[in-house]
């Protein structure tokens, strides 16, 4: 099997900027002053200067700067250079169309405080994409402010509490069990604690989906505020029950979240909003394309019945015959959760996405994207234990129970995939699948890259019973080989100091 | 196979438990910290909490992920391993000794009967593990 590399460089490393270093080196000169020198010690107090002449900052020039980052920046794996099959990250690739819309001057180069009659085609834009994201989820309030998709669930439990301390009153301090299932992303339960909940863990069942039993008996302990539910679920099964699990948390008197983080998996097939679910947040860096992990600021519209669209953050986006204009006139508002609108430049690129495919593409993009986690999932069960038998969504579970009897677990098999010249999929999550590979193709990739990658994994199946010493070693065509994780994580080295050097020596 | 120590008592959540007089010394078993692999942190509580049965204490995080540790015992905690903020790979190089993890004063003696023996314990790791 000969091993395809994504990249190759002539710099196999790369000094630290700070050893580029040279005393007296600068990349700039200044223009003499036109107005009289003023000395900093009279208008700046002593504790707001530094004293210590910018010792340890890189004196370099300007080439110097380019090269350094730029030759890094070649060692870096991106969404553009190759198939980053990241389960629960729906890493699909982002048209250059969209990067062309945003960056169209009147969209990019739009200041924030711009009066609104100034402002009346960004304000469009933000509308048109709200009622967009309104008719995909099924859920007609929808607020483009949060920066991200822990934001955004924030900012739904938000409206949660605030529903139900209006509904409620002073008894709705008797509500306050968020129920999430055991399979949850781990920023489920950290939001709801941010919110003033607390946590009761909901089993799954051994055929991966919400243990419905279970999911009674806590309702019936009382206290319900509401339910975090992912759908299809982190380990890719579309939770059958929704609609009946939606019924028993209202009757408990409580809501249901849904974390929209595997939307790929639903849109322009089925909307959240007709299972009966109260508010989801969706990820435009996700589902809608939007710029990933490093590549662009996120973001993570909430979504709502109209219910909980009073308490929506503020201000709102709203039309008045042919105008657009900010509503802050919302008295029940949660308030503010970010500075301005959000991430505007995401909205941009995320309407560009849903127009360029229209709702046939849409979803024709959700079809291809559970076809092929599918197509991935069938030619992997022979080579890979499959721990849940149903067809997958948009991402397919496996573990690493058929290799770590030879002593080869799941971080190996990863850090292998490397050496295949593929970005690794999603490890060790969810946690109630022991050694999980938790793998999301995307629409994004076609068939033969698919066979790329289902070859890779029956390789490395294969290395894993003939050569395991080859994969547990792994990667071997890296410019640095296996990372030492504990220690890094055990006494972490966050940054460079000018004495580093010296104690490392002594050390 | 997990090293499973005579004269302690288990839990099915993987905690063993030391009983000295009304003192019950708390860690997580071999089995325990083999599963979780590398651990890089550990967080406990404070001397003077007191912890129902079944309560999270604290959790461990491994390069894998992070586990809370639950307490078998009800009772109010007395000591703690501080030990383990600048050693926390101890618990995986000595789980029932350097890596103890709290000491509680137990309220109801009758609870750390009513866990697993050594040959239990080994018994339902054979079944499940």
């Amino acid at each position: 099997m000969s091993i395809k590399k994504v990249t190759s460089h002539p710099t196999q490393n790369e000094e630290l900027i700070f050893d580029r270093s040279q005393i007296g080196r600068v990349g700039y000169r200044l223009p003499k002053l036109d107005v009289e020198e003023t000395n900093l010690d009279e208008i700046l107090p002593a504790e707001l200067r530094r004293d210590d002449d910018l010792e340890g900052v890189p004196e370099v020039s300007e080439v110097d700067v380019i090269r350094h980052f730029t030759r890094m920046s070649t060692w870096n794996y991106s969404i553009d250079l190759g198939m980053y099959p990241l389960g629960s990250c729906t890493m699909k690739y982002n048209s250059r169309l969209n990067e062309k819309v945003a960056r169209i001057a009147g969209f990019a180069n739009l200041h924030p405080l711009a009066p609104e009659r100034e402002a009346q085609g960004a304000l469009e834009l933000i509308y048109n994409l709200q009622e967009d994201l309104a008719e995909i989820t099924g859920l007609p309030g929808v607020s483009l402010q949060p920066a991200a998709g822990a934001h955004g669930e924030m900012t739904g439990v938000m409206l949660i509490r605030a529903f139900l301390d209006k509904r409620d009153g002073e008894k709705s301090k008797e509500r306050r069990v968020m129920l999430i299932p055991d399979s949850a992303h781990g920023t489920n339960p950290a939001s709801a604690h941010l919110a003033g909940f607390t946590v009761k863990t909901i089993r799954s069942t051994d055929e991966g989906l919400t243990d419905m039993e279970h999911l009674k008996t806590l309702c019936g302990e009382g206290g319900i505020a509401g339910l975090m539910l992912t759908n299809p679920n982190t380990v890719g099964l579309f939770e059958t029950n929704i609609q009946q699990i939606c019924d028993e948390i209202h009757q408990a008197g409580g809501l249901v979240y849904m974390d929209g983080a595997n939307m790929n998996a639903l849109v322009g097939v089925a909307r959240p909003g007709d299972f009966g679910v109260d508010v989801i947040h969706l990820n435009l860096h996700k589902t809608f394309s939007t710029p990933h992990g490093g590549g662009g600021p996120g973001s993570g519209p909430c979504c709502c019945t109209a219910e909980l669209e009073p308490f929506l953050p503020t201000p709102r986006v709203v039309k008045d015959a042919e105008n657009y204009r900010l509503d802050f006139n919302r008295p029940e508002s949660i308030g503010r959760v970010k500075a301005f609108f959000g991430n505007f430049g995401m909205m941009v690129r995320a309407l560009a996405y849903i127009q360029t495919h229209g709702a046939e593409g849409l979803r024709e993009a959700t079809e291809a994207a559970v076809l092929n986690a599918r197509y991935v999932g069938h030619h992997l069960t022979e080579s890979y234990d499959k721990p849940f038998e149903s067809d997958s969504m948009h991402e397919v579970i496996f573990s690493h129970k058929k290799q770590s009897r030879k002593g080869v677990h799941t971080l190996d098999i990863a850090k292998r995939l490397i050496d295949y010249g593929f970005h690794p999929m999603t490890i060790y999550f969810p946690l109630i699948v022991e050694g999980a590979m938790l793998i999301e193709p995307t629409e994004s990739v076609g068939r033969a890259d698919l066979d790329a990658f289902i070859d890779a994994m029956k390789s490395i199946a294969a290395e894993a019973v003939e050569t395991p010493e080859l994969v547990i070693g792994a990667p071997h065509t890296t410019r640095i080989g296996r990372l030492d994780e504990a220690t890094a994580a055990r006494k972490p080295v966050l940054r460079w100091k000018p004495d580093m050097e010296a104690t490392a020596k002594s050390a | 196979m997990a090293n499973i120590q005579e004269n302690l008592h288990y839990s099915k959540d993987h905690e063993w438990v030391e009983v000295n007089g009304d003192v019950a010394t708390i860690g997580i078993t071999d089995y325990a910290q083999h599963a979780l692999g590398d651990v890089v942190y550990v967080e406990l509580p404070t001397v003077g909490d007191t912890l129902e049965s079944h309560e999270a204490f604290g959790s461990v995080e491994s390069v894998k992920a992070v586990s809370e540790i639950f307490t078998p015992i009800a009772g109010e905690v007395v000591e703690v391993n501080d030990g383990l903020n600048d050693t926390p790979e101890a618990v995986n190089s000595d789980p029932y000794g350097a890596a103890w993890m709290i000491k509680i004063k137990m309220k109801n003696q009758g609870e750390a009967d009513a866990m697993l023996s050594a040959a239990e314990y080994e018994e339902y790791l054979s079944a499940n593990g």
